[in-house]
């Protein structure tokens, strides 16, 4: 049952959320199978000044350990990654990461399109991003400027979203190719996951 | 994010800034530098010709550049909790060996963080017997540090931070507000020394017992903060302190076996070997 026709060329999967995600994002990680070949780098607003709980949250019911990654952490195939409270989160070409407390973008740090965009600078057409419910415009360039490398774009479906601004930004921005409710995307990832075994 | 530049486009500027000013940024973190310049290109609607044009040709726009180009976003008493481990563990452990001790604020930014220091040490009794340096690479943001003002509107953020921090008193009885700055006191000035220093190029001039620098090494590569760690550790007095950044780790550095962790939350180090 290969439904989206996938191949196992891809190198990373990256995920921006900020209010109403954090149920999506626990049911993907919950469910994600304990094998998952690529790394998964996620951006996700969050309160600034609380450093702390965050990650331990999504990790109680993730079947893959959460780390918040420290400045210039090799990316590792598997790992699962956090932006860590008020830095924004670079993906650098030899694929690591660089965090950063630059000036805030769409009023956010760490911000969703700095994610985004530097990780569709590295891996080019070989990323996969995943937009989820969200108040601001956060992650709509991020989206656009992974579509314009040739990569593969992903985004809630407005109508589960508590919020919708965000996934219909980017959808106003670029071309989405799979418009998804949480379980679908659990699916979908189940079926990349199968093509590297 | 309108524009696009590639890596051969800032190639191009770090090696013109290498040869006509002797300032060394090729061995900055790719993906930040490339924000700061697509930044200023924004802030000043320039083309990247017109960027090399004027660095070329008018060498007093280097100042300006370089303010632009740094990263000068900081905050007074910025994670709380690593300014109570300052006040509770780190420096009592320092007073235990030396009445008098200099600490050294390497990337200064605008301020807030040696500002910080100097409240700190006030409320510890011990401001008039340490030393203070505090040094960065952009003489703009030198100039507006050693002013003390700051707009008051981040005010209200500094003072969550002190709240936090657990201060004595409150951060208002440390300015005045004036014409929307809030003006800090003069007397938080006495002890500290404002220096232009290039952590990349610059040489080692003094010896302390605590270093802070947080957040600034971020914006090198892997290789240049290896060679920073070890002018740190040259300008560390043996079981001197360095205290970097929460996300930061000496983990990949050569010098990282001369050093022990004190605290591996806040990130703060002790020299034990030369």
């Amino acid at each position: 049952m290969n439904k989206y026709n996938l191949n196992n060329s891809y190198k990373a999967v990256v995920i921006g959320g900020s209010a109403g995600s954090f149920q999506g994002i626990v049911k993907i990680l919950s469910q994600l199978p304990k094998t998952f070949p690529l790394p998964i780098i996620m951006c996700l607003h969050r309160l600034k000044h609380v450093r702390n709980g965050f990650v331990e949250a999504l990790s109680i019911k993730s079947v893959v350990q959460v780390t918040e990654p420290y400045d210039k952490e090799p990316i590792k195939k598997g790992g699962v990654y956090l932006a860590p409270s008020n830095y924004h989160m670079s993906v650098e070409i030899g694929h690591h990461f660089a965090l950063s407390t630059e000036e805030m973008v769409n009023n956010s740090r760490p911000a969703i399109d700095i994610t985004l965009a530097t990780s569709a600078f590295v891996y080019r057409d070989k990323l996969i991003g995943i937009l989820l419910s969200g108040a601001n415009r956060d992650g709509g360039l991020g989206m656009k400027a992974i579509k314009d490398k040739g990569g593969l774009t992903i985004v809630q479906e407005p109508t589960e979203c508590m919020i919708d601004t965000m996934p219909k930004a980017a959808m106003a921005l670029t071309t989405i190719d799979y418009v998804m409710k949480v379980d679908q995307i659990v699916e979908f990832l189940k079926e990349l996951d199968r093509q590297y075994k | 994010m309108i524009q696009d530049i590639d890596i051969a486009d800032l190639k191009r500027i770090t090696e013109l800034i290498q040869s006509k000013y002797n300032y060394d940024f090729r061995n900055y973190a790719m993906s930040s530098f490339k924000r700061r310049i697509l930044r200023m290109l924004d802030l000043k609607n320039m083309s990247i010709e017109a960027l090399l044009k004027k660095l070329n040709e008018q060498p007093g726009f280097i100042e300006e550049f370089l303010d632009e180009l740094t990263v000068n976003v900081t905050e007074m008493f910025r994670d709380p909790g690593f300014w109570r481990i300052l006040r509770d563990e780190i420096i009592p452990s320092i007073l235990l060996n030396h009445k008098q001790f200099k600490i050294w604020h390497a990337g200064c930014s605008s301020g807030e963080e040696v500002y910080s220091m100097a409240i700190l040490l006030k409320e510890m009794g011990i401001f008039n017997d340490v030393q203070l340096v505090a040094s960065d690479l952009d003489i703009n943001i030198l100039e507006k540090a050693k002013t003390g003002a700051y707009p008051v509107k981040n005010m209200e953020l500094n003072e969550k931070n002190y709240i936090r921090f657990e201060g004595k008193r409150t951060l208002k009885d440390y300015y005045k507000e004036e014409n929307g700055k809030a003006i800090l006191d003069r007397e938080l000035m006495r002890n500290i020394t404002f220096r232009r220093h290039d952590l990349v190029l610059g040489e080692v001039f003094n010896k302390f017992d605590l270093i802070l620098c947080r957040n600034v090494m971020i914006y090198f590569n892997q290789s240049l903060q290896n060679e920073v760690l070890k002018k740190f550790h040259e300008s560390l007095f043996k079981y001197g302190y360095l205290a970097i950044g929460s996300k930061e780790s000496l983990i990949w550095c050569d010098v990282a076996n001369r050093f022990i962790v004190v605290n591996n939350e806040e990130k703060v180090y002790k020299k034990i070997k030369d």
